[in-house]
This record gives structure tokens, sequence and C-alpha cells, in this order.
């Protein structure tokens, strides 16, 4: 194999001569030197085709398959039509990167409208736009967008309940700014609404929190909104967005942002990703989201057309002022969350979302009655909910996949500060009766 | 370009109109040339207080996105409420489009901003300079 190099020795000569340097290397100068890689990459030789297919397919025949997955936890595991991975196997999709001259390219910017459309709708919000990375980030950029919509402030309050990722992720983001970030503690399983009323004060731009929340517990947001906005704070509320099927929206609750991951709207898992971030805000925001907005509108001849309505928010315009790097979005996989919403409809996405909700519910009434494992709170539920194992969950849940489930998530292994046996198990609608009986037998078991 | 004689300038490219005790603030046409077309201004909010130099709104054009100071500090009296429809007003007629007005407190700011002349030969050298 040989390095590909566009240029020739003579450009090179050319390019540093001009710069005033005779070596690539001193380039690099400022690099320490023990950061700096003094051998070539070791990357074995290349191998012809065939060999690769058999190593490959030996890899993934090591996959396991066969287990059943009660996992879940910010990634699920759904139904997901045909229609779906149709769309996205067609080239004029999946081969196109983020549209440059984005009005030549009508269908991506259609896909990315009606991918705004359906997310305003199932969040009660105004504006939304063509995606994020992930749910964990968008949750980064919503904090973001709140500080640079109210003036003079500093603070971001964050519930404890909020995804042990993006409570990371938050961090990570503001670790290098002068952005105080507070977490609400959370009593009994959802965020202690009073404790959060009482950190309200002046420079506090805005509070977040998510429902169903890491627990999957239902955060009862009454009277939050009014009191979050005499303080002139914004609310942020993150959401499964699945969940919106049948749940009071965020526009209900008076939130002014919403965000969320679409992962479980037509995605897979895959090996944890790509995923999709949505953002969704009131109209007064508009014009300070991140990334871009597609719009309708007429072309010349006065026939529908879409168009990039906003994107001078990013760098390309606005430079050191841009408020976010989301300069793209996750176009492929926002369509696939566009086709799956578009094959289910608005009454299939409530069917979904209800009979997640039953058969979480019957699988949890059941392991409480039946089982020795133990309700973590009492407190309401969408599709999954955490159990106090008697024991460590390590052990119980190699014991379950040995008898062919994948169980759940071991809470405490996400956040130390969830107590050691704490067992989220997800129930989507793909799980049949019989699986979750036979779940509750080898529970039983495990637990023996 | 024009230089509207009886305005005052910031090297930033306000121009100011003081009347009374309200300086009226907007952008010269130097500056909304080489901005281009704008689309977009962000006003403060009427009564909202600004510090002398901080940043009151933002002028966005398709080719970059403007802070626009305040010379003075005071609270907002008025904002120009065309621009939020028509933004390009500003680019047909900048010295009557002004952008927001700031009720003054302290007229200290003012003392520091440019007659048409020595804005003239400021926006010369900042040619020079590209």
């Amino acid at each position: 194999m040989i390095a590909y190099l566009p240029h020739t020795e003579e450009d090179i000569k050319i390019m540093l001569e001009a710069i005033g340097i005779t070596d690539v290397e001193q380039l690099f100068a400022d690099v320490p030197r023990e950061l700096v890689l003094s051998k070539p990459l070791e990357i074995p030789e290349g191998i012809p085709e065939f060999e690769v297919y058999r190593r490959m397919q030996a890899l993934a025949a090591r996959n396991r398959v066969e287990p059943v997955g009660f996992l879940g936890c910010g990634s699920y595991e759904h139904i997901i039509p045909a229609a779906v991975g149709h769309v996205l196997s067609r080239s004029e999709f999946y081969t196109s990167y983020t549209p440059y001259q984005a009005e030549m390219s009508q269908g991506i910017l259609q896909a990315i409208f009606e991918f705004q459309t359906m997310i305003c709708e199932l969040t009660g919000l105004d504006v939304a736009n063509a995606s994020l990375y992930d749910g964990h980030t968008a949750v980064s950029e919503a904090a973001v967008l709140a500080l640079n919509s109210v003036r003079r402030s500093d603070t971001i309050l964050y519930s404890s309940t909020l995804h042990p990722f993006t409570r990371q992720v938050l961090k990570t983001h503001f670790s290098n700014l002068p952005v105080k970030l507070e977490e609400i503690p959370a009593a009994g399983g959802t965020t202690d609404l009073e404790q959060l009323a009482g950190r309200l004060r002046p420079g506090v731009a805005g509070v977040v929190l998510q429902s169903p929340n890491c627990f999957g517990y239902i955060e009862d947001l009454s009277g939050l909104g009014d009191r979050v906005h005499e303080n002139e704070s914004l609310l942020i509320l993150s959401a499964n967005p699945l969940s919106l099927g049948m749940l009071k929206t965020p526009g209900e609750w008076g939130a002014d942002i919403a965000v969320g991951d679409t992962q479980p709207l037509g995605l897979p898992s895959y090996f944890g990703g790509p995923s999709v971030g949505y953002i969704t805000a009131s109209e007064k925001l508009l014009r300070k989201m991140p990334g871009r907005i597609a719009g309708q509108s007429l072309d010349q001849e006065g026939a529908r057309a879409f168009l990039l309505t906003l994107q001078a928010r990013e760098q390309h315009i606005k430079r050191e002022r841009a408020t976010s790097n989301i300069c793209s979005n996750q176009a492929l996989a926002a369509l696939a969350t566009t086709v799956y919403l578009a094959s289910l409809g608005r009454r299939g996405i409530r069917e979904v979302a209800e009979q997640n909700l039953r058969k979480a519910h019957y699988l949890q009434g059941r392991l409480l009655k039946e089982t020795p494992v133990q309700a973590l709170h009492d407190r309401p539920f969408f599709n999954e909910f955490p159990v106090m194992l008697p024991k460590g969950a390590a052990e119980v849940l190699t014991r379950m996949e040995d008898s062919g489930f994948y169980a759940g998530v071991d809470l405490h292994r996400l956040d130390p500060a969830i107590p050691e046996g704490a067992l989220l198990i997800a129930v989507t609608e793909r799980r049949t009766r019989e699986e979750m009986d036979r779940y509750v037998e080898v529970m039983k078991e495990a637990l023996r | 370009m024009e230089i509207q004689k009886d305005l005052k300038y910031a090297k930033t490219h306000e121009w100011v109109r003081v009347e009374g005790d309200v300086a009226y603030i907007g952008i010269s046409d130097y500056a909304q040339e080489e901005l281009g077309d704008i689309v977009y201004v962000e006003m403060p909010a009427t009564g909202d207080s600004y510090e002398k130099g901080e940043e009151a709104a933002t002028v966005e054009s398709v080719k970059a996105a403007s802070a626009i100071y305040t010379p003075v500090a005071g609270t907002v009296k008025e904002i120009n409420p065309e621009l939020e429809s028509t933004p390009e007003l500003i680019n047909q007629k900048p010295y009557q489009a002004f952008i927001f007005a700031i009720h003054f407190s302290d007229a200290s700011g003012l003392d520091e901003l440019l007659d048409a002349q020595s804005y003239e030969k400021h926006v010369e050298q900042e040619k020079a300079g590209h």
C-alpha cells in the first residue's frame, strides 16, 4: 500500500518556501515531543478481499443475537417498518453529505422540512432545526441557547435525574467556559421541585429536566413553567419523543425548549449510534437556534419549493460570533425518523406509545408480585422502570443472559450515586407476552 | 460612500445622533456596504440597561454578523420596529434607519466619538489596511 499524498515534492517545496520554513516537521514544532509518534503507525499489510470477508464473517458470527432484549436507558429496541430501510438505502440520500448548494437538493430539504414539522407537532413547540448529533449534545445546545437568550445569565440548573451521559456531556461542554452548572437533587425518583424553586435567582438562564427521566419516571412539572418564567429563565425539557405520542408535550408543560434523541423513532441501537438529536423551541428563540432550518416557499414559477431558511447562525457567517459549532445535521439518521413517523402517522405513534406503556406495566406488575424485586420508588413511568434486586446486578444479569435475556441496565454502573442493585428494565412493543412471562420465570430462578 | 456631516461616529462604524439626553444609534453607509444585504437585526428590549461599550444589538447580513455597541451607558428608550420586517432599510437609508435609542444618564462616552471628518479618515485608513 502506498500513502495517498495529493501534493508533489515540488508543490510542497513551494508551499514551505511561501511560509518560510524548510521542513514539514517544523509545522508541528509546538506539539510536545512526548506526544509525537516517532515510528510508523502499526497498520498491517493489505490482505485479499476474500480474506477480509472471511475475517469479518468470523467476527460477525461471534455477535450474540439470540438473547431477548429489555435494555433501554436511552437506546431502545423498537419495531422499524421496512419502508425506513428502503428509503434510507436510496443512493440519493445515503451518498449525499450536507447540501452545500442547498436548493439544488430539493429532496433532502423536503426531508429536513418534514422532520422539523413532525418534531414540532410531537413536542408542541413552534420551531425545530434539521437535527443535532444526539440527545445528550442536544441538551448542551439547549443550555447554550438559553445562555445566549437570557441577558446577563451565567447559570444552568439541571436535575440529577438527567441521563448520566447527559450530565457528563453538559459538564464537558461547559468545563472551560464561565458558566455555572448546578445540579438539583432528586426526591423519591423525580426532581425535587422545591429545591429547584429555591435556586431560581437572577443569572439563571435555564432549568433542564428530563421526562421520562433516567429512572424512567415521569416528572410532574405542574406549575414549573410559570415559576421558571417569573424568574425570566427558560424551561428546557428533554423527552423521549416516543413518549410524546401519549404524554403531555413539552409545549403543554410550558417548556421554551425541548430536546431529546429520536433513536426510538426508526433507528436501531446499532453499536451505540449514530442516533439523532432534536431541538425545538418557541418562536422567539428562532434566531438563536443552532444549526440549520429548512423552510417551504414558492419558486419563480409559483410551485412549492424548499430552501434553507436559516443558516446564518452557523460558523461560516457568524464565525467567532457563532453560538454553536453545529454546521450540518444528522441527515440520513434524521431521515429514518422522518420515514418512521410518516409510516406510523398520528394514530400509529400513539398506539406504539400505548403498547409500550401497557407492556412495561404488565411486566413490572408481575415482577413486583411474584419475585423478590422491589420498585425503586412508587412513581408513574412510561416504558421503563427501575427495580431493586436483592443482590448485585452484575451476577443477576449474567444469569439472565445465560438464560437468553438481556435483562436490563445496571444503573449503578452508569452512576455510582444510584444504589447498587438498581436495574432499569425497558419493555417496548417488540416484546411479546410469552417473552415477558418467561422473563419473570427466569428472574425467579436467577434470584433463588 | 456617504458620511453625514451632522452625526457623530464610533470607530466601530456606528453613527450617533444626540437629541437631548437620548442617543439614536445606527450603522454608517460604509458599514452597510461592507456587510452587504442585511437580513436580520437583533434588537435589545426596551427598558434594558447597558454599560458604555456594551453590545446592544446584532446586524446580520448574508456575509457576516456584527455587534452594535452602545457608545453611552443608559436604558433603551425605543427600538426601530420597521427593521423587524424590513431590515434592508439599513442598506437603503443607513442614516435614517436607526436601530435603537438610548436614554443616557452620563454623556461621557459621547466625547470619544469622531466627527464626520475624522470618521472619513478612519474609514480611509481601514480601507488601506484591507
